[in-house]
């Protein structure tokens, strides 16, 4: 048994939308071990990107708490919860979020430049990466000029540079064809079988099931918690 | 807001250029007087003019010949020159027109800087002794003589003969003297001349700018001895004159620099809302970057070190307009020497900056506070 990554314990998370409450988190517990492949799937509006938010650090629970390799992240201080980001967690999102301005590698290089790498490490990881990815040839073109399936590429290769612990994609698919989205949904899993702990979220049927574990937050609860043999 | 920026920064240079130009004018026209200088005029208050002088009367209190002569034996002193000024009818034949006429001694020529263009200026010698002969300005040479030699023709000043010894070498105005327009006669002949017997002021040169206060305190001296006991004269050195005017210059900067922080003022507005602008286009990047792991504070430098960029290329800009201004009037008037001081650009430069950095704080804060998921949901 692998330790766990991410332990929620009874988070709460409430908005206020207008004069109304809405509670997108009630009460949730939830452990991602190391290694894991999960997928979080549910309605529009059922709380999943607030979960996905949370385990991410950009968004802090009401009440709960949260441990991120056993160490309490909870109540951190701006400095640190930007530094664990960089360190720790991979985002990728839907609109792949890539800076027009930048080329690909410059892209990729973004994270180790906040974190202050130096010139050299940053080429040499983002080569790698570039490499690896099948982007070698796509590394000056700007965003504008890739393909959305490689415009994801640059973005998970953003998201694995600083080789954080969990990769956390916010329906990476939702903005793909079917194709590209397949090709993006194996490197991820691919990326998951070297060790990287991956949760995503997502609508796609298809996708979802293809994890491991399963899980679907209705109404800010997890009503469905399935692990696939 | 490069241009309110540049305008800002242009503005200082530029000023500063011209005020530091018109100092050094001023300065430069204080030297042609004759440096070491001091300055003896009668009474406590100056009289407007020469002639007024004279028709205040003839009191014993008023500076004379003697005055001046004594005012030599002193070791310091190596040039006295008595002066008296008046207006009055210069002819020859038919021709005639009025002249400003400089009553003094051959020293006048070296304390003034004057250069003579043709023949001998007044002859040394005894100052009482009322030679009749002038010293003409080239203008007044051209007017009366046309293109024939003055020397040694004689010309009618108020109605008295003398001889044309000399022509003056035409060097423009200076200190309201313009010297193509003079006829310089000895002392004691312009006495005559403007019926006086005192003098309109006495020039004292000093061997060195240290000795001005010890001769300053000979001159009174004498003065008090010769004038029974009373010191009824003003004594004025060129320091306390450049002195005046630097506190004129002084308040000119001030005012310049108010100018300055206005359009500065100005700058930092326009770019403070750039830089608001330029934060809400790019809330997906920020909130980006802080989804990577930007700290607040990387993001706050981020909008800071831009802002800095632009009021530093802005205040380039106005520098190089400043300076380009400043060649202009320099060309314009080539009497001032236009060139804005090394502390005005530094200045002017690390206001432009301060005032980006200053006015950047506030969109840098915003920036910094974005909140990430807020941020990304945007398209």
């Amino acid at each position: 048994m692998q330790h766990a990554m991410i332990q929620l314990q009874d988070i709460c998370r409430t908005f206020v939308v207008g004069d109304q409450e809405v509670r997108a988190m009630d009460h949730v517990s939830l452990t991602v071990r190391q290694g894991e492949y999960l997928s979080i799937m549910g309605p529009s509006g059922s709380g999943k990107s607030t979960l996905l938010n949370i385990m991410g650090l950009l968004d802090t629970p009401d009440s709960g708490t949260y441990l991120l390799e056993g160490k309490d992240v909870t109540r951190l201080q701006d400095k640190e919860l930007a530094s664990i980001r960089n360190r720790k967690i991979g985002f990728i999102f839907q609109f792949f979020h890539l800076i027009p301005r930048l080329t690909a590698r410059q892209n990729i290089e973004l994270p180790l430049l906040l974190a202050g790498v130096g010139k050299s490490e940053r080429q040499k990881r983002s080569s790698s990466l570039l490499e690896r990815f099948g982007l070698a040839t796509r590394s000056h073109h700007r965003p504008e000029e890739l393909s959305g399936g490689q415009r994801q590429r640059v973005a998970i290769a953003r998201a694995v540079v600083t080789r954080p612990a969990v990769l956390l994609a916010d329906e990476p698919t939702g903005n793909l064809d079917r194709e590209s989205g397949n090709e993006i949904v194996e490197l991820m899993e691919e990326l998951n079988r070297d060790g990287l702990t991956l949760v995503v979220v997502t609508h796609d049927q298809n996708i979802g099931t293809r994890a491991r574990r399963t899980i679907e937050v209705v109404d800010g609860r997890i009503s469905l918690d399935k692990v696939v043999p | 807001m490069l241009l309110a920026m540049s305008i800002g920064v242009a503005a200082v240079v530029l000023l500063t250029g011209i005020g530091n130009g018109a100092r050094g004018y001023i300065v430069n026209e204080f030297s042609s007087l004759g440096t070491n200088l001091i300055i003896v005029i009668p009474g406590r208050a100056e009289t407007a003019s020469g002639t007024l002088s004279t028709l205040a009367g003839r009191t014993p209190r008023d500076l004379t010949l003697d005055d001046a002569k004594a005012l030599t034996r002193n070791s310091r002193v190596t040039r006295v020159a008595p002066l008296n000024i008046g207006e009055m009818s210069a002819a020859r034949g038919r021709r005639e027109r009025q002249v400003p006429v400089l009553g003094s001694t051959a020293s006048f020529l070296k304390i003034h800087h004057l250069q003579m263009s043709r023949g001998t200026f007044l002859p040394e010698g005894d100052a009482t002794l009322a030679r009749p002969v002038c010293v003409i300005g080239n203008k007044i040479s051209r007017e009366l003589f046309a293109d024939q030699s003055p020397l040694g023709e004689q010309i009618r000043l108020a109605g008295y003969r003398c001889r044309v010894i000399g022509v003056l070498e035409g060097q423009g105005r200076s200190l309201g003297m313009d010297t193509d327009e003079l006829v310089v006669v000895p002392v004691a002949f312009a006495q005559m001349l403007l019926n006086t017997e005192s003098l309109f002021r006495i020039l004292v040169e000093v061997q060195h700018s240290e000795a001005i206060d010890k001769v300053k305190t000979f001159i009174g001296d004498t003065i008090r001895q010769r004038h029974y006991g009373e010191k009824d004269v003003t004594i004025i050195t060129q320091d306390s004159v450049l002195a005046t005017f630097d506190t004129i210059f002084q308040v000119m900067t001030v005012t310049v620099a108010g100018i300055a922080s206005i359009s500065l003022a100005v700058a930092g507005i326009l770019i403070m809302n750039v830089m608001l602008m330029s934060v809400s286009q790019r809330t997906a990047e920020i909130g980006l970057c802080k989804a990577l792991g930007a700290a607040r504070g990387q993001i706050m430098l981020l909008i800071v070190s831009e802002a800095l960029l632009l009021s530093a290329f802005g205040g380039c800009l106005g520098l190089a307009l400043g300076l380009a201004g400043a060649r202009i009037a320099s060309w314009l008037y080539p009497a001032l020497d236009a060139t804005p001081p090394f502390w005005a650009i530094g200045a002017a430069l690390g206001t432009a900056l301060l005032t980006g950095l200053i006015f950047s704080l506030m969109p840098a804060r915003r920036a910094a506070g974005l909140d990430p998921i807020l941020a990304l949901s945007r398209r």
